[in-house]
């Protein structure tokens, strides 16, 4: 089933063309990556998905065009979580986790929603850490909350920007793993902006590859990580391998700089 | 949806770890308020004319129930001629001026925000100023000085908010929108002060030190009002002043609207603050410590923070008042210099104290 349809999408900001009549179509319960260098529109696709910017074209959730819904309608239907969040001031875990209810909350919390906070916690194994200071906790515990927030909105779809940025090899591993059973276990479907293409081709089921805010190709790891594709876009030489079945890239030189050295 | 997220096994732990987290705050706040009753009526009893504790809460209690408490004609002009409306003007004072300090600490994102940092303490004191020494003002007669520093606070806002419109409504539009305000009626003020004569200068220096000497039943219940009146909106918008503090992008994709709550909020508090400082001067220390107190207390969450500051802001510029007003008797000092005297050891106690960050 189809989850999110992205038709004819462009942005701007002020004369600056960031996203140039972008298509792209998203399925249910699976992890779609957007790859593509600095400047190729993938955190910007990101916002205006969640209706954070406001772009001309059409975007439709469930069939149902995203804007005519209310800004918390799609908080009920969508989590965010962002490259990096501002550390919220002087509050505990549980209290940010808390925070993803606001869509589902006026004023009092019931116990169901504390019950759906905790639960998510210990889905995402932080409940040792709940009454901490968020501010306090490692960038890979700060990643795992802010994911754990997006969770307690309920979503039914995720989109999430660089989520393993600043992160270690084994919190990224923990990261991506933590996403990949998510989306399997709940049947959510995951729009995620990431630069490391040996992780998006291990964790995700599709890829969008965007360069100059278009889309160049669309399709699985397997088939869009190519040599000449990542020449294409990144302008990188490199070396690609299949390791466990999924293609493995070894960067090798860039093209503009060895063009420049000679 | 709900369906797909439920777990058969609940973190039980975890929910009596945080309903206990929670009664913890509930605490603070019945301590507060039991703190409050037992200061003002300690407070009532003190001045020049001698009337004990049991006195003063008989004779508070008597007016609502007559029939059952006795209290003589000189306790009760005492307290509710004389002593108690100064006292509950310090504590609905310190609580708007707490509140207005907390709610724009958060919509700001800035620990130094305050009721004053939207260049209102300077737009009132010019107010004030243009009263005194021109003579020239909105409202005639005993409420000149009274109605220009509450308009020309207003002004102030509502001049923050269009510059701020101009570039877009973000914490660091409106705070440097704020700080040229401040500049531009500080100077206005300084000119003032300037051309004036040296009992109008002085009566505006006293003006902007701040003091509940002016205090009556008239000015309580004005306060009590606009403060009743504002509350309990900012009160209900405690999750999405939560949420900005996570930043704009985060607050949306929550379903806040971040720029109608900013300004709402920021308009409510320019008005909190004016009614209270139109009346008592400028006292400028409670709106930027009692909620930096309070979140090193109970933290962040606007849903207590807020009651709990405002709670805090009344405790600590009623202690002030009374300190003030008795140190040095018959001499009262002004009030805005006891709130720092008081105040500042306090919040550096805790600021050393306290190992986790509360900012």
């Amino acid at each position: 089933m189809v989850k999110i349809t992205i038709k004819d999408l462009t942005f701007s900001y002020r004369s600056n063309k960031i996203l140039n009549d972008l298509n792209v179509v998203v399925n249910d319960a699976e992890v779609l990556s957007l790859v593509g260098p600095n400047g190729s529109g993938k955190t910007t696709l990101i916002k205006c998905i969640d209706r954070i910017l406001k772009p001309n074209g059409s975007i439709l959730l469930d069939g149902r065009e995203i804007e005519s819904m209310s800004q918390q309608e799609i908080a009920r239907l969508i989590g965010y979580v962002p490259q990096s969040s501002s550390t919220p001031l002087a509050t505990t875990v549980f209290d940010t986790v808390l925070m993803g209810r606001r869509p589902h909350i006026t004023w009092k919390v019931s116990d169901a929603d504390i019950g759906k906070v905790a639960d998510t916690l210990e889905l995402l194994n932080l409940q040792d850490l709940s009454m901490r200071d968020f501010a306090q906790l490692s960038g890979g515990q700060k990643q795992k909350v802010l994911i754990a927030r997006a969770l307690a909105q309920e979503p039914a779809i995720l989109l999430l920007d660089e989520p393993t940025s600043n992160l270690d090899m084994k919190h990224q591993l923990d990261v991506m793993e933590t996403i990949s059973s998510l989306v399997k276990e709940k049947s959510i479907s995951a729009v995620m902006a990431i630069h490391d293409l040996n992780l998006a081709a291990r964790f995700s089921d599709n890829l969008v590859m965007l360069k100059n805010g278009k889309v160049y190709a669309a399709g699985t790891p397997n088939d869009l990580l190519c040599e000449r594709n990542i020449r294409d876009v990144y302008g990188v030489e490199a070396l690609v391998m299949t390791s466990q079945d999924k293609p493995c890239i070894v960067p090798l030189r860039s093209l503009n700089r060895s063009q420049a050295c000679v | 949806m709900s369906s797909v997220y439920s777990k058969e096994k609940p973190g039980t732990d975890l929910r009596a770890e945080y309903q206990k987290f929670i009664g913890k705050k509930m605490l603070f706040l019945i301590l507060l308020i039991l703190s409050i009753t037992i200061l003002a009526g300690y407070a009532a009893t003190q001045g020049s004319a001698d009337i004990g504790v049991v006195d003063v809460y008989t004779t508070i209690i008597a007016r609502f129930l007559p029939g059952h408490f006795e209290t003589t004609w000189f306790s009760d002009t005492i307290v509710w001629g004389l002593r108690l409306h100064r006292i509950l003007l310090a504590i609905v004072g310190g609580i708007g001026l707490a509140v207005a300090g907390a709610v724009m600490q958060g919509i700001l994102k800035n620990p130094l925000a305050s009721p004053f940092t939207l260049g209102i303490a300077s737009a009132a004191g010019f107010g004030a100023a243009l009263a005194i020494v021109m003579g020239a003002g909105f409202v005639g007669g005993e409420y000149l000085i009274i109605g220009n520093a509450f308009i020309f606070t207003l002004l102030a806002s509502m001049s923050v908010y269009g510059l701020a419109k101009y570039k877009g409504i973000t914490p660091e539009t409106m705070v440097l929108a704020g700080i040229a305000i401040m500049y531009l009626f500080s100077a206005m003020t300084s000119f003032l002060q300037y051309v004036g004569h040296a009992e109008q200068v002085q009566e505006v220096v006293f003006w902007m030190m701040g003091s509940l000497g002016r205090s009556s039943w008239d000015k309580v219940w004005i306060v009590t009002g606009i403060i009743a009146a504002c509350f309990p909106y900012l009160l209900l918008k405690s999750w999405d002043i939560n949420a900005l503090g996570a930043g704009d992008e985060t607050a949306k994709s929550l379903g806040v609207n971040v720029e109608k709550t900013r300004v709402i909020c920021m308009v409510l508090v320019s008005i909190i603050t004016a009614s209270v400082i139109c009346f008592t001067g400028t006292i400028g220390f409670i709106g930027l410590v009692a909620p930096h107190i309070t979140r090193m207390v109970i933290g962040g969450d606007h849903r207590f923070l807020l009651p709990a500051s405002a709670l805090v802001g009344g405790l600590l510029l009623l202690a002030a008042d009374t300190v003030a007003r008795t140190i040095m008797s018959p001499v009262i000092l002004p009030v805005g210099i006891m709130t720092a005297f008081l105040g500042v050891p306090f919040f550096v106690y805790l600021f050393l104290r306290r190992k986790k960050v509360f900012w």
